[in-house]
């Protein structure tokens, strides 16, 4: 057993009202630069629709992800790395800008420079790439709020891979349109096809928290990554010929606070916290034979920080005990493994991603809420079965087909408020949550997590142990031989004493408040990035061998 | 040297001295300042059609051209004859073998030429530095041609071996034999000069991706472990990454 901890995000879509100040709030943090015009390491897709970049999701058309060869074996969709090399001149799995947008903005200037005139002047789109009027066709929110879905959100891989008779009955009962909103970050995968694909090895995931990053100054943009990725969240800088990615705000992680997107977060809806696994168990768990397995196998790989033999095994591992204790808090292992509501996305995929969401179980019952009836429990769970369509179209976004999970969750939300809605009102539920196998603790439990969770329940964020980078970093600005310095373990000391490099990580003000939420006790968060020299730059998507 | 005048000797014994030299030095300075430039620079993402055909043609016909070098220039005469490979025979083979290469190469400049040309997105994203090695490449090609097809193939026939194979071998053991290249045509003197000048300008372009050519992805592991105490601090080309095989046990 060989226990790893990840970082690991859940998102309550029942939640998410398609703000979209995740997706702003990151542009302006990682992608507001030229050659990322058309980057969103955020962005928020209305389902049913294509996504972005445009159906991403049809592993057919792009070959992302793994797969399993005749015997069973792991390998990459995209073909054998004898093959990859030999396309290397033209990927033919790479999307072109046409499938994301063409980068435009408008030309402002003819506002002030047009000619006196008795028209208002007006002003054109023009291209990023070319400097060129252009004319948008498609972009990365394009069918917000199912614009334009009549005409193209049956293409979505998920209806196509529905079963003949629901996807007709899509098809015919489209009045009755159901929607949500599906906000996507990079998946940070335990098995991430993307840092397989990387022919220059640039890629990788991080050991102390499991980001997954791109060294800027590795890679040499030979676009394997981008075509890898099954999300399509591997990006290529068009300027600067380069990969760049979602860094899952690993500056911010490190310090213990919140992404960017969650921070800003308006309904509140993402989790983070830590979850164990054993590293051992990923390559079996990735090649399960049957697709709808995946998803229990990927709970199998998970580890439970309450058992007392993972506990004694990650601290012998070198799990530091404050990241154990985090572990056991961690709002992302109880809505994934403990309460089980959580369910991944696109499993089928292979490449146990690591953002899992909770299904909405809105447009099931605003369907019930419309019928007139009360949406209790009951009336929800037969509103879940009669509408199969929701569920099975579920069911191919987060669990490969398998409409159990899907189900499971669903019931669990809908008895969750059932139960509360009758305590609220002092009557009596009607229904016992041990139907879907919650306990009276379960239940309160979810409860407070999906409705009244705190900043500090919601992130659960351990700071990085940044000691032993001080130490390397203080040898590293010594000359000559690193260890060979004063006192330095060639010379018979113990290295440098530098505990910590100052300025490492964005730092609060109050640095003596160590408590995850990061708040001063005015409840304000600041940011502060330190001018100490040894710091070095904090690059972009992992540059210069990111800590 | 007795018989060569001050500016053959400078042509033919400094001036290809100075292209390694530029050519080391360079590659050594842009490898280590420049890791964040070194770069395939593709456009693929603005444009597909025509890079699917010119992309690889020209690579892989480029591929063969280098073989052909270095077979016809590395490898003395004397060796082949060795084998039982007479000079017609061997002229034979490589002209051919190199009129498909220089073929290859040309159709494959016009169409990613073509692309940079005509396309306004990638033109936009073309340096004068890209234009300035694409047309050196294209000129050196064409000599190139005049050579393998209009000499060698379809004409009299030159045996360069017994010349200009002789002086570029000189070059290495120290000891420049610069008889051997004055009395070798214009055509090739030219072909040889400009390929001075490709080797000295080659740091400065994105033909340094070459060296990156990712021939150990076959052997590597799949995913990329790193730690924080592993890699910090990490010395410009050195590696403190470490390699996990897929599944193997930690």
């Amino acid at each position: 057993m060989r226990i790893m901890a990840q970082v690991c995000m859940v998102m309550n879509l029942d939640k998410c009202i398609g703000c979209h100040t995740c997706t702003v709030t990151c542009k302006q943090t990682w992608t507001n630069r030229p050659g990322t015009e058309y980057v969103y390491f955020n962005n928020v897709e209305t389902k049913p629709g294509l996504g972005y970049p445009a159906r991403y999701e049809d592993q057919e058309r792009w070959n992302g992800g793994w797969t399993l060869g005749k015997k069973g074996r792991l390998k990459l969709k995209a073909g054998s790395r004898l093959k990859k090399l030999a396309s290397i001149f033209c990927n033919p799995d790479l999307p072109t800008i046409e499938d994301y947008h063409e980068p435009f903005s408008y030309d402002y200037a003819r506002l002030i420079t047009a000619p006196a005139g008795t028209k208002s002047p007006s002003v054109s789109t023009r291209s990023a790439l070319t400097g060129r009027e252009m004319n948008p066709t498609w972009g990365a929110n394009w069918e917000d709020d199912l614009a334009g879905a009549p005409a193209r959100a049956l293409e979505d891989p998920n209806i196509v891979a529905l079963p003949e008779g629901a996807a007709e009955k899509v098809r015919l009962d489209f009045e009755s349109v159901f929607m949500f909103y599906l906000p996507r970050i990079c998946e940070h995968c335990l098995n991430p096809s993307c840092v397989a694909s990387c022919p220059s090895g640039a890629m990788y995931k991080r050991e102390e928290d499991g980001i997954v990053l791109v060294d800027q100054d590795r890679c040499r943009g030979w676009r394997f990554c981008v075509s890898g990725c099954p999300y399509k969240k591997v990006y290529f800088n068009h300027r600067t010929g380069k990969a760049e990615k979602c860094t899952f705000c690993f500056p911010r992680i490190e310090a213990g606070m919140p992404t960017v997107c969650s921070e800003t977060c308006v309904g509140r809806l993402r989790y983070l916290g830590l979850m164990l696994y054993d590293a051992d168990k990923v390559l079996d768990a990735a090649a399960t034979t049957d697709a709808t397995d995946l998803y229990e196998a990927q709970l199998g790989v998970f580890l439970d920080p309450d058992d007392p033999t993972v506990a004694a095994e990650a601290e012998r591992q070198g799990i530091p005990h404050d990241w154990l204790a985090a572990a056991r808090r961690s709002p992302t292992y109880a809505l994934i493994a403990r309460h089980k509501v959580a369910l991944p996305l696109h499993p089928e995929y292979r490449t146990m991603p690591m953002v899992w969401y909770i299904p909405p179980l809105s447009p099931v019952a605003d369907v019930t809420a419309a019928a007139g009836y009360d949406d209790t429990a009951e009336n929800v769970f037969a509103a879940i079965d009669a509408l199969r369509i929701p569920v099975e179209y579920l069911a191919n976004l987060f669990t490969a087909g398998d409409a159990g999970p899907v189900r499971l969750s669903l019931r669990r939300l809908a008895m969750v408020r059932t139960v509360m809605r009758a305590h609220q009102l002092g009557t009596h539920p009607g229904v016992d949550p041990a139907e879907v196998g919650l306990s009276e603790d379960a239940a309160s439990d979810l409860f407070r997590l999906l409705a009244i969770a705190r900043y500090e329940d919601r992130y659960v964020v351990p700071p990085a142990h940044a000691e032993d980078a001080g130490r390397l970093l203080a040898q590293h600005d010594l000359s000559g031989c690193s260890l060979e310095g004063e006192g330095g373990p060639g010379m018979g000391g113990e290295g440098s004493d530098t505990e910590a490099v100052p300025g490492f990580h964005l730092q609060r003000l109050d640095s003596a408040d160590a408590s995850v939420a990061g708040r001063d006790p005015k409840g304000r968060l600041h940011l502060r990035i330190s001018e100490h020299p040894a710091s070095g730059s904090v690059g972009l998507a992992g540059a210069g061998g990111a800590p | 040297m007795n018989g060569v005048s001050g500016l053959e000797f400078f042509w033919w014994a400094v001036i290809p001295y100075v292209a390694i030299a530029v050519f080391v030095v360079g590659h050594i300075w842009r490898y280590r300042y420049d890791q964040f430039g070194w770069t395939t620079r593709s456009t693929e993402l603005q444009e597909k059609q025509w890079l699917r055909w010119g992309g690889p043609i020209f690579h892989y016909a480029t591929f063969l051209a280098i073989g052909g070098h270095v077979i016809g220039i590395l490898v003395p005469a004397s060796w082949t004859k060795a084998i039982g490979i007479s000079e017609p025979v061997y002229r034979w083979f490589s002209a051919t073998a190199g009129t498909i290469a220089v073929v290859g190469i040309l159709v494959g400049i016009a169409i990613l030429a073509g692309r940079r040309i005509f396309i306004a997105r990638v033109r936009a994203t073309t340096s004068p530095v890209d234009w300035f090695i694409l047309v050196l490449l294209l000129i050196e090609v064409v000599f190139g041609m005049a050579m393998t097809t209009g000499v060698n193939l379809l004409g009299a026939g030159y045996n360069y071996r017994t010349t200009v194979s002789v002086w570029f071998r000189s070059l290495f053991a120290g000891n420049p034999n610069v008889h051997a290249i004055v009395g070798a045509p214009v055509l090739y003197q030219v072909h040889v000069s400009l390929a001075w000048l490709i080797i000295a300008a080659w740091p400065f372009t994105r033909l340094v991706h070459a060296w990156s050519a990712p021939v150990w992805y076959m052997w590597r592991p799949f995913v990329v472990y790193r730690s924080r105490r592993a890699t910090r601090p990490n010395e410009p080309g050195t590696s403190g990454r470490r390699w996990r095989r897929i599944g193997a046990h930690y």
